[in-house]
């Protein structure tokens, strides 16, 4: 209980003042599109030169705390996911916008941010040592593991079609490797110079997301003036809270993976949102209602998002590994106060760590109330007619994707990404499992490379791959979760069969 | 009518001649940015924030240093943006990793050669360093080697992907012992590489001084050798360098950083650059921060780079010949 002597550090003027500036500001810069968590924090560092080392951390906590949920705003509001862990909110979170629900979407997607959040940093607070030996248990064979079982999940991912399911994450996959290859050397469809760094990730969400209904919008825009006035339904902390409970299942499955996967170095932030979008779809009652504005995928995706926060820092804090490229950014923010993270810092400087962590507790608390505040307003975008919304998320689009590197390659990427997205669209092919496939190329790429010229050195691939309870449990769950695929693809096509007959046999 | 022409070519050029001179007399009116070719965050682009902080101050360049992050491929992208589309008006730097780019332009593939850019000064160096885990049975780098010697290609040697530092280090180290090991390039830079030494993914890893230093402090680690001419005296003045304990490593390897601008830059504004910065570098105030975050400051002017960049053209282009 060590951390309760370090409250009052977060409650001081000045540091107090900073954590709410870092929640308002990482709300704002969190829902603008292509400013990833990494980026804001990176963008602060500057800023920390100049104060106490305690401070400049709350500062950055705060800040990381609150863009990874002010994501959830433009993923909702506009279907831009702001980095990929708000991927899979925007799926049920932009249907419910549209259904005038925006203010409901926004104030379960804070308000399951902000209960996945504490309990992440709780596990940050109570479970730090065993969890690093988690997060290092896993090798490249075992990150191997992990990025198949990711793949398991890409037919079943806002798909009305298995097959086309994964036929987007092979082309999610193939873009993964357009660019310079680090492991090998080789440069691989590399035509022209905008593609010499491969396709980014963030680059490509915003195109495959936004542009796709830009045109739809566009396309409306030139039929005649038929103002469908959406109604914005106003919604009552009281009822939104209880939405939370009702759901408490999407909740806890949300906030469980999201902190295991969050563990792992190198995979967790960008997944924990899809997994368990797709694994509390598998568990729910209500499967169908899933991709068409169902409170219960946004409250799975943002629980786990805000509760991958914790963890993710667990192997930074205790072994100075940083695990993702926010918690690199964040060794940065330490190492120039003289601050070593590890053993360093919880025995000599127990005040920073401390007061740090503390500070992402009291952060999570602001950034639900805070959110929740704007939630009101926010959800008015939804009224703002096509026309003028269309240019305006064509201009985000625009802007996020250059800054992404400031680069206009990119920006011709994001255009030609999401003018192809369109087409594929219409015949059925959808976003996630695209930008999924994306993901986990490089991962499953990289470490099956790797574990390979490891292997080579020591006893051959298949000791290496197959064998060790880690690797065997990782296979263990790849199968487990292709059946549970396969098995419901059966069962829904047996009901969908019966259905129409029983219909028939009523009208009878 | 071709005296009509050349006339013009010739008033267009005093006219070009003409802006040029008022722009170095003036120079800089406006602030300055300095392109990094790795992500916000990474070690270079960490370091060239704390450099160039003081750049504002009246003794040195008296306006800002913006930093622009153009990741991608191992600085490739970066790199080949600095060669063929950023200004040479003397606003748009760019910070340079040694041995990284040589390397790189000599495995082809890229826009850019040391041909291709001028020093300005250099602001810091990270020798390579050999790691272990700290359970590690091999507590020296002669132990170590005498296994992989008896072993061929079982010692696994994790780095910070091709054509950088760390790999130029392990060829150099596979050449001096006679020792095959396997290089694991990860992708994920040098954290990712050194966390597969930690977790026993690979039995050694070629890492950053800075980086090696502080996982030792965090009890994760040893560190057998230093890839440099000296021992490193202010962080690890008690691991010897290759030299002392028997191989022919050099410092061919040492992550050089700086700054430099496009060719085609004018002199008098390199020469200005050249003279301010040094001092720039010299400060107080960076030197404290520097060592904040153990990175070491190597200090060296315009004259003592270009040397430097066109001994490891040589060298690297002998080394690298095998490889391809």
């Amino acid at each position: 209980m060590e951390f309760l002597q370090y409250f009052g550090g977060v409650f001081e003027p000045l540091s107090f003042a900073l954590l709410v500036f870092g929640t308002i500001g990482g709300l704002i810069l969190g829902a603008t599109p292509g400013l990833s968590p990494t980026m804001a924090v990176a963008l602060l560092i500057p800023f920390t030169f100049q104060l106490q080392p305690t401070q400049g951390l709350i500062l950055l906590g705060a800040a990381y705390t609150a863009t990874v949920a002010g994501g959830a705003v433009s993923a909702i509001l506009l279907k831009i996911p702001g980095a990929p862990a708000n991927i899979a909110t925007a799926l049920d979170g932009h249907e419910m916008a549209k259904a005038g629900q925006g203010a409901k979407a926004l104030h379960v997607s804070f308000l399951a941010s902000g209960v996945g959040g504490i309990i992440g940093v709780f596990l940050l607070i109570f479970l730090t040592p065993v969890l690093a030996k988690w997060a290092l248990a896993f090798g490249p064979s075992h990150l191997f593991w992990m990025a198949i079982l990711g793949v398991t999940i890409i037919g079943s991912l806002d798909s009305k079609s298995f097959v086309k399911g994964l036929l987007s994450g092979c082309l999610g996959f193939w873009l993964s490797m357009i660019g310079y290859d680090d492991i090998q050397g080789a440069q691989r469809f590399i035509f022209t110079d905008a593609l010499t760094g491969g396709v980014n990730v963030i680059t490509a969400l915003i195109g495959i997301f936004a542009i796709p209904q830009v045109i739809d919008m566009f396309a409306k825009g030139r039929q005649p003036m038929s103002v469908s006035a959406i109604t914005i339904e106003k919604q009552s902390l009281g009822d939104s809270l209880k939405l939370l409970f009702q759901n408490i299942k999407a909740l806890s499955i949300g906030t469980v993976i999201g902190s295991i996967v969050g563990l792992i170095p190198g995979v967790g932030g960008q997944i924990a949102g899809l997994v368990s979008y797709d694994q509390s779809k598998k568990f729910s009652k209500h499967r169908e209602k899933y991709g068409t504005g169902h409170p219960e995928g946004v409250i799975a995706a943002e629980s786990a998002n805000n509760a991958m926060v914790g963890p993710s820092l667990v192997p930074l804090l205790t072994l100075s590994i940083p695990g993702s490229p926010t918690a690199a950014v964040l060794l940065g923010g330490l190492l120039i106060h003289g601050i070593f993270p590890g053993s360093d810092l919880f025995e000599n400087h127990p005040q920073v760590a401390w007061t740090f962590i503390n500070s992402m507790l009291i952060g999570q608390v602001l950034m639900v109330i805070f959110g929740i505040w704007i939630a009101g307003y926010a959800a008015r975008v939804a009224q703002v007619p096509t026309a003028i919304m269309a240019s305006c998320v064509t201009v985000l689009a625009v802007f996020g994707a250059y800054s992404v590197q400031q680069s206009m390659g990119d920006v011709y990427i994001m255009a030609t990404l999401g003018i192809a997205m369109f087409f594929l669209e219409k015949f059925g092919f959808s976003a996630a499992p695209l930008v999924l496939g994306l993901i986990l190329g490089p991962i499953a790429e990289s470490n099956f490379i790797q574990g390979s010229m490891i292997a080579n050195a020591m006893d051959g691939p298949a000791a290496y791959f197959l064998f060790g309870p880690l690797n065997l449990f990782l296979i263990a769950l790849v199968f487990a979760s292709i059946a549970y695929s396969f098995l419901m693809s059966r069962r829904q096509s047996a009901v969908s069969l019966s259905e129409p007959s029983s219909e028939v046999g009523g009208a009878q | 009518m071709k005296l009509k022409v050349f006339g013009a070519a010739i008033a267009l050029s005093v006219l070009a001649l003409g802006s040029s001179v008022a722009n170095a007399a003036d120079y800089p009116e406006r602030p300055i940015s300095v392109m990094v070719s790795y992500g916000a965050g990474g070690a270079t682009d960490f370091q060239a924030r704390i450099v160039t902080m003081m750049a504002g101050g009246e003794d040195f360049l008296t306006q800002p240093i913006v930093i622009i992050n153009k990741p991608g491929a191992g600085g490739r992208v970066g790199w080949n943006w600095f060669a063929t589309e950023a200004e040479n008006d003397g606003y748009t730097l760019g910070a340079y990793n040694i041995p990284h780019f040589v390397a790189q332009s000599i495995e082809g593939g890229v826009k850019y050669s040391a041909d291709s850019f001028e020093p300005i000064a250099n602001w810091g160096s990270d020798p390579a360093v050999v790691v272990v885990g700290k359970d590690s049975e091999y507590n020296t780098i002669g132990e170590l080697v005498d296994f992989a010697k008896a072993n061929p290609g079982k010692v696994t040697l994790s780095g910070a992907g091709l054509y950088v530092g760390h790999h130029i280090a392990a060829l150099q180290m596979e050449k001096a012992t006679g020792a095959k090991m396997a290089y694991i390039p990860t992708k994920g830079g040098g954290a990712a590489a050194m966390k597969a030494v930690i977790a026993g993914d690979v039995i050694a890893g070629i890492n950053n001084l800075s980086d090696a230093y502080r996982a030792r402090e965090a009890g994760n680690v040893k560190i057998l050798a230093v890839a440099d001419l000296e021992r490193n005296e202010q962080f690890l003045p008690d691991v010897p360098t290759f030299m002392e304990a028997g191989y022919e490593v050099d410092n061919s390897s040492v992550n050089f950083r700086g700054l430099m601008v496009p060719k085609g830059t004018d002199p008098a504004i390199i020469d200005m650059l050249a003279e301010k910065v040094p001092a720039m570098f010299e400060h107080a105030r960076v030197k404290k921060q520097m060592d904040a975050g153990g990175s070491p400051l190597k200090i060296m002017t315009r004259a003592e780079v270009q040397k430097m960049w066109a001994d490891r053209e040589v060298y690297l282009t002998e080394l690298l010949a095998g490889l391809k």
